[in-house]
């Protein structure tokens, strides 16, 4: 170790050069690196678990919906509308595929090929997530009782001020009377 | 003053009796797993057999409440498949899940009935609740096995030995009703052994009996169904399923500690030359 | 030493903050400035290493008690949800489990530093006496995290500690009654249990920061026991002491990982794989190994209450110790013969710990039937524990008092420097 006089120990702050050398700047880089990787696991315990995300989906028996009927489901913590579309409305909601919308969409976009009668959506009002009830509005479609947005048979937001239509989630039918919600 | 202590020692030593007695339990065979040492993996195949094995005999007794279908198409799973990320999706997982009948409430008219499986299911259970496992298992209730790998000094090995190593009682030893003998199940059998107490045979009464016999599970992939196999390959699935991220941790672990070793060597050197011109 | 602040604001929210809560200037004359005894050897890091242990304790436990249910019915399985289905759940647990064996493995080093070079001795009484608070403390709040898995073990070595309580004389079995809050362990003891284990290590909070205080107030101990006489005796906290600090903690940290990633589970027991079952007692109670030592000087004593009584008196000679010690030479480094002594009150320590996860009688040389002597052979590990806690009485009792003024101590260098400057120095 290199002897030095007693006097000259104190270090003096700012001036030595020994401050800004490459391996300090090394170590506490790499000190913020491994503190940022270090910090991830703690982050991402928050969001869903596995068991969580297992539950994502659910399947549903359509023989029990009547024509012109809407039943709703629990999925993911929500409600899920599944309405049995009678041909006229089924109609009106084509007839409408051009008109004027905030959220511009044709009916068939929001339905499987084939498959018209079925839709399938989440219940909660695109403004701020009341439940809209079913058959309420101009439209025949839905009507937000919390501030008067009003959806059309395909659930398209036709008057009020929610800004998108009814989401569609991802589905699928693994039958033509099964269906898998997410 | 030392001579008077070694003597004392000698003395005492002489008195003692002769060389060690019989060991108390037989140790768990040697087996080289797949997944042992940092670097160890589990060995797919070996967990689809091991699969095999729990569902067409262990799981008549046995419950295993902590692992669900879709476990098995996990990453180091023994249904993983790398088309399938999710493993809710996996096919394989599905139709093994479908197999199986599930408890459930029918949502219309609220009775019990039992349904095809899905993914999320756990495995089912053989008894309804302990009381009834006890019943019809001669008031032992068999224990659940999703952590039993974890749960027991020995672990794989010792689950391992323990199942193929049941063999036939030596003369001298009276097996009591309902029970069996197995060297390496810890116990104490002195208390039935008419013979020499010097050579007490090792090992204790179990309630399970011998529950492999050769060629009673056929693999897929065509190994030899002995029963040290299928003990074997129970042993290393049930390791999966007490410790599922085995697989991750030990992968994790390496780049931590890369990281580290570099992190300290970066310390290191910077501590010596702020401390270069300071004697201590 | 607490003396004249050094720091100067430069900037002019500095100067503002200054004068109205001055947080910067406390952290600044506490660990930037800080004047540090330039000899500390590598035994002087492990205060920052229990820090540093402390801190992943709180934060690691927060995130655990995110997904943890405290009930009888659903720790078990919820502790098995983390390992399983948590995001990186089985890496938050394994460090949980670990860093409380990482933190205790620091903070018997950390004790053992301040017996060998008499840390403890005035004006550092109080200093001491804080941290024998702060390790009580860490020993409740370990009991009681262990019981929260409601394992095998956890059930039954807390029937067991809470069982001790009994001993006590007229008021015993009451306390017991109210410390479970029934009539044996079970789901109120678990849920009280939780609340506690949440809430000690904010109280290890509070004492470390009257702990770095009172250090403060009367400066570091050196390995040479000679207080600083002049500034070239010390050298400011940063950059020296932290950039050593910091080399010494990722150090430990490779330790830490080496136990997470390759061996979470050899500092447990396998019998906390089991749920708690109150009907079925495993053939092998045994605690944590950091409580293994005491463990063994309980069952050393015959008698229940004298047992409880000499376990809490283990720990008392410990909180007694700057009173117990007549030597007026701090550091062993020059009490040859204290040394000798020493080493053998860690050989006892580590016998005891070795005695505590043995059954009594079982026999420590195999085969061997020696002499009967009261109610066990001598062969076997009580008389083994005996023995150890003898000698660990002892030491606290006779040889710490006796010694100090029968011993020829070596000459104690003039300042901290003159050994540093030019003669060769041995830790």
């Amino acid at each position: 170790m290199a002897h030095t006089a007693p006097d000259a120990t104190t270090a003096v702050a700012g001036d030595d050069p020994s401050r800004r050398d490459f391996i300090h700047i090394a170590a506490i880089t790499a000190a913020a690196g491994g503190g940022i990787a270090a910090i991830w696991p703690f982050v991402a315990q928050m969001n869903p678990s596995a068991d969580t995300l297992a539950l994502a989906s659910v399947e549903y028996d359509l023989t029990k919906i009547e024509a012109g009927q809407q039943v709703t489901i629990n999925w993911r913590g929500k409600p899920l509308f599944i309405r049995n579309r009678t041909p006229e409305q089924i109609a009106a909601a084509v007839k409408d595929d051009q008109a004027s919308m905030k959220d511009p969409q044709t009916d068939a976009e929001r339905t499987k090929p084939g498959k018209a009668q079925w839709l399938v959506l989440v219940g909660s009002c695109t403004h701020l997530g009341c439940v809209p009830t079913v058959g309420g509005g101009e439209y025949g479609g839905w009507f937000c009782p919390c501030h008067g947005s009003v959806y059309d048979t395909s659930g398209r937001i036709r008057l009020g001020p929610a800004p998108l239509n009814l989401a569609v989630p991802e589905y699928a039918f693994l039958s033509d009377t099964k269906v898998k919600i997410g | 003053m030392l001579r008077k202590v070694t003597l004392l020692a000698a003395a005492l030593v002489l008195v003692g009796g002769p060389a060690l007695a019989a060991a108390k339990v037989r140790e768990p065979n040697e087996i080289a797993f797949s997944f042992e040492g940092p670097f160890g993996r589990y060995d797919q195949a070996q967990l689809q057999r091991g699969y095999k094995v729990y569902r067409e005999v262990c799981s008549a007794c046995h419950s295993m409440n902590l692992v669900a279908f879709r476990n098995l198409g996990d990453a180091g799973g023994p249904f993983f498949d790398p088309k399938y990320p999710n493993p809710n999706d996996n096919p394989v997982v599905k139709a093994l899940a479908a197999d199986t009948q599930i408890g459930d409430i029918d949502g219309e008219t609220g009775d019990a009935i039992k349904r095809p499986g899905i993914p999320a299911d756990r495995f089912p259970a053989p008894f309804a609740n302990d009381a009834a496992a006890k019943a019809s298992n001669g008031g032992v209730a068999p224990p659940d096995l999703s952590l039993i790998a974890k749960a027991r000094e020995g672990g794989p090995a010792y689950i391992a030995s323990l199942i193929a190593g049941f063999g036939t009682p030596p003369a001298g030893l009276t097996v009591p009703a309902g029970l069996n003998y197995n060297p390496y199940f810890p116990g104490d059998v002195s208390a039935n052994w008419t013979g020499d107490h010097a050579h007490t045979p090792p090992g204790g009464f179990i309630a399970m009996a011998p529950p492999l016999t050769a060629d009673q599970v056929s693999f897929d992939d065509g190994t030899k169904s002995t029963i040290k196999q299928q003990a074997e390959d129970v042993a290393a699935f049930l390791m999966w399923t007490a410790e599922p991220k085995m697989e991750e941790r030990k992968h994790m672990g390496f780049s931590v500690l890369i990281f580290l070793i570099l992190f300290s060597g970066l310390l290191y050197a910077s501590y010596r030359r702020v401390w270069r011109d300071e004697s201590h | 030493m607490s003396g004249h602040s050094t720091y100067q604001p430069k900037t002019g929210f500095e100067r503002w903050l200054d004068a109205r809560l001055p947080i910067i200037r406390l952290g600044h004359d506490s660990f930037v400035d800080y004047p540090t005894p330039r000899n500390l050897n590598y035994w002087w890091t492990f205060g920052g290493i229990l820090s540093l242990c402390l801190g992943v304790q709180i934060i690691t436990g927060i995130v655990l008690a995110m997904h943890y249910t405290p009930s009888a019915a659903g720790a078990f399985n919820s502790v098995e949800h983390i390992m399983r289905d948590v995001n990186y759940g089985w890496l938050l647990r394994y460090m949980h489990a670990n860093g409380a064996s990482m933190f205790f493995i620091a903070v018997y080093i950390h004790m053992l530093r301040g017996v060998y070079y008499g840390s403890y001795k005035a004006p550092r009484e109080v200093l001491w006496i804080l941290g024998c608070v702060i390790y009580l403390i860490m020993m409740a709040t370990a009991f009681m995290g262990y019981v929260l898995p409601w394992g095998q073990m956890s059930f039954w070595g807390a029937t067991v500690i809470t069982n001790l309580f009994s001993a006590i004389p007229v008021v015993g079995p009451a306390i017991t009654t109210w410390l479970w809050g029934g009539f044996a362990v079970d789901n109120s003891t678990l849920n009280r249990f939780f609340s506690l284990h949440y809430l000690l290590p904010f109280m290890i909070a509070g004492v470390v920061i009257l702990h770095v205080w009172a250090l403060h107030v009367v400066g570091q101990n050196n390995p040479t026991g000679i207080d600083p006489k002049s500034k070239s005796d010390t050298l400011p906290f940063t950059p020296y002491a932290t950039v050593k600090d910091g080399f010494a903690m990722s150090l430990f940290l490779i330790l830490f990982a080496v136990f997470i990633f390759y061996m979470p589970d050899s500092l447990g027991h396998p019998d906390n794989y089991t749920p708690a079952n109150p009907m079925v007692t495993p053939p092998h109670i045994v605690p944590e190994w950091y409580f293994l030592p005491f463990y063994a000087i309980l069952r050393a004593v015959p008698d229940k209450l004298m047992g409880v009584l000499a376990m809490f008196g283990a720990i008392a000679c410990i909180f007694a110790l700057p009173w117990l010690d007549t030597s007026k030479v701090k550091s062993m480094r020059y009490r040859p013969q204290a040394r000798i002594y020493f080493f053998f009150f860690l050989v006892a320590c580590v016998i005891l710990g070795f005695c505590g996860a043995k059954l009594p009688d079982a026999q420590v040389i195999p085969g061997l039937t020696t002499v009967f002597v009261i109610d066990y052979d001598l062969n076997t590990f009580v008389w083994l524990s005996r023995l150890s806690t003898l000698y660990y009485f002892a030491y606290f009792l006779v040889v710490m008092p006796v010694l100090g003024l029968t011993e020829k101590p070596l000459p104690t260098p003039e300042t901290i420097s003159s050994p540093v400057l030019g003669v060769e120095t041995k830790d």
